[in-house]
């Protein structure tokens, strides 16, 4: 592990051959991490099945217990943990940058705050069941994701001075508290049961019961991860500042509009699939940044491995410890991802 | 000895009902409830006229209607209670704060905490007590235990299917699924309709469920409960198809997914023995 703080330091300097080998390294096994957490995690679980019963196309699926825990239970949470994992960390490390501040979170700006208004509002309002062949709720989060981002955007570019990450982060913050309050205000009048339900929401679930909401979030979630590909070299300038940056050949307002939208629509998508599942975020980023260095090209592909792979396996626990009870995994996240930071904190001071 | 036994049996009986106006047995005129059972549970009992104040969410007798509402179990408006000069509250057990509140103020209470169902007839004939309608109240109950003792009586001797009892589903999906387990009024209810609860070993009255809990407790039938009286028929086919993608589980495979609809389902009050029945026949049918 490399002796690097968990700050927004500016790259090392390094050959280009160098660096070439280790964004490549980096992509490589991060990708592959997440991939095999993927494969293995629905092979683990509080009841045993049989591969070979699994896979055995003569039991007709219907009948098939073991393919329908492994297909239905287990598959579709692990892909849904990869994708919100891999969205929430990657908006982390492109909020960071983009806003310079280490704490930022994909949460800051307010987008997830409009999600779960979003999905409160038909919670509680019990409104249509489904739209277009999707259950209600995901898609009334992403929408409040939708109005969320568009709202603080407006208010970063309203002055034509390019976009203000002040007015961003200010915005974000307020439109934060105000969405959080709207919110309890809807859960005070809504009545027990429907409080219980969305109070469970807020903890976030990827038990998504089925590949719809998967398929769904697909979509948004790829556009973003395409645009978080294009943004890493930019990053690295953005963090030493807007004047340096732009004397250098950025384009700052164009990467910094891009920066804003893809983050957004990441964890826009992401708590639309699996509800707004804290520390991922932050934790997935400077943990990285501990392990490979503050480069952008390398924290961002391995901060997108990492969060997928650990979002799987706090999903695992999740379905697995109190079995057959599930436990939310917000809960987990937290629990294993807070003390966690505090000691990386405390250990690299 | 009869010199000494009269004034002894004067002050016996002086005692006695000093003790009862100390206890507050009187019959209370003015009654506030912020617990949906219990408010039903009054009206059952012939002490409507006497309720003043209801909880936001009473909805059963039609009259609560007409009465002031007062919050509920997290928000009881304490300045409404008190300006409707209530001389016995009926609150939630945990709603302590509430209830030093108005003992302060020398208000009788009645608390009230969840339990079986055996629980719920003990409660009901304690409440008439309180009332000064003991009689009533063990008419109630009476009248509960013999639909319960007739909904035995006709399931003697069939087989008990496997019943996953669900109280609570994000609407349109499989997700943040509530079940019974094995305490409580939901579970005993499901007892007495001739079903077998598929989690009666985890001793919760609540449990949040994993589909694979369900797939791997395949049950035979499934009885969904929504408070939702106003579902449309549509809506209510929508929901039963969603259990559709558990083929493998045989409730859904043999068509044995059931939605009732009605409060009396979700809470435990006078209509206990007829929403046990009701259970009883979705998983019964032809005993009824």
């Amino acid at each position: 592990m490399r002796d690097t703080t968990a700050t927004l330091a500016a790259p090392h300097p390094a050959t280009a051959g160098d660096l070439r080998t280790r964004v490549w390294l980096v992509q490589i096994g991060f990708g592959a991490l997440a991939v095999v957490t993927c494969l293995v995690a629905p092979l683990v679980g509080p009841t045993s099945i049989s591969l070979s019963r699994v896979f055995d196309a003569a039991i007709p699926f219907a009948e098939n217990v073991d393919a329908q825990v492994f297909f239905i239970a287990r598959l579709p949470r692990a892909i849904a943990g990869a994708l919100v994992g891999a969205s929430l960390a990657g908006a982390g490390v492109v909020l960071q940058a983009l806003l310079r501040n280490p704490l930022a979170t994909p949460f800051t700006l307010g987008v997830s705050a409009g999600a779960s208004l979003g999905a409160m509002l038909v919670i509680t309002l019990g409104v249509p069941l489904t739209l277009l062949g999707s259950a209600a709720v995901p898609l009334a989060s992403f929408a409040g994701a939708l109005g969320a981002l568009a709202i603080v955007y407006f208010l970063a570019t309203m002055r034509r001075q390019g976009l203000s990450t002040l007015v961003l982060l200010l915005a974000g913050v307020t439109l934060n508290s105000l969405f959080s309050a709207i919110i309890l205000f809807v859960q005070y009048l809504a009545d027990p049961a429907q409080t219980l339900q969305s109070v469970r929401w807020v903890m976030g679930n990827l038990d998504v019961g089925g590949y719809g909401p998967i398929l769904w979030g697909i979509a948004p979630i790829g556009v973003a991860l395409v645009a978080f590909a294009r943004l890493p070299r930019a990053l690295n300038l953005l963090t030493m500042g807007a004047d340096s940056a732009a004397t250098r050949g950025v384009d700052v307002l164009r990467t910094q509009r891009l920066a804003f939208l893809s983050a957004s629509l990441a964890t826009g998508a992401a708590v639309a699939v699996g509800g707004p599942i804290g520390f991922i975020g932050i934790i997935v980023p400077h943990l990285v940044r501990l392990l490979v260095g503050a480069d952008h090209r390398l924290v961002l592909p391995a901060s997108i491995g990492l969060g997928a792979a650990f979002l799987v396996v706090c999903d695992v626990a999740a379905r697995t410890v109190l079995s057959p009870m599930e436990l939310p995994v917000g809960v987990i996240t937290a629990m294993l991802g807070g003390p966690f930071f505090l000691w990386l904190l405390v250990r690299h001071r | 000895m009869t010199g000494i036994s009269r004034p002894l049996s004067a002050c016996i009986a002086g005692l006695l009902l000093v003790s009862v106006v100390a206890s507050g047995q009187t019959r209370p005129q003015r009654i506030v409830s912020v617990v949906p059972a219990l408010t039903e549970t009054l009206f059952a009992i012939g002490a409507g006229a006497e309720v003043v104040g209801v909880g936001t969410f009473d909805a059963h007798p039609p009259e609560v209607a007409t009465r002031v509402r007062v919050g509920g179990l997290l928000d009881p408006d304490m300045e409404q209670i008190f300006g409707l000069r209530p001389d016995l509250i009926v609150f939630y057990g945990s709603q302590q704060d509430q209830i030093e509140q108005v003992t302060r103020a020398s208000i009788d209470t009645f608390t009230y905490a969840h339990g079986g169902l055996a629980d719920m007839l003990d409660v009901i004939r304690r409440l008439g007590v309180r009332t000064g309608r003991a009689a009533a109240a063990d008419q109630l109950a009476g009248r509960i235990e013999s639909r319960l003792a007739e909904v035995r009586a006709r399931l003697t001797g069939r087989a008990r299917p496997r019943v996953l009892m669900v109280f609570g589903r994000e609407p349109g999906s499989l997700r943040n699924i509530y079940a019974s387990g094995g305490v409580g009024f939901l579970h005993d209810m499901l007892q007495a309709a001739g079903g077998e609860n598929a989690f009666a070993d985890v001793p919760r009255e609540s449990l949040q469920l994993t589909a694979e809990a369900i797939l791997v407790a395949a049950p035979d039938v499934i009885v969904e409960l929504t408070y939702d009286e106003r579902m449309t028929p549509d809506t209510q086919s929508a929901e039963v198809a969603v259990w559709d993608r558990l083929s493998s589980i045989p409730a859904v495979r043999n068509k044995r997914v059931h939605l009732l609809l009605g409060n009396q389902f979700v809470q435990p009050g006078p209509r206990m023995g007829d929403a046990t029945a009701a259970i009883a026949q979705a998983l019964h049918p032809d005993a009824f």
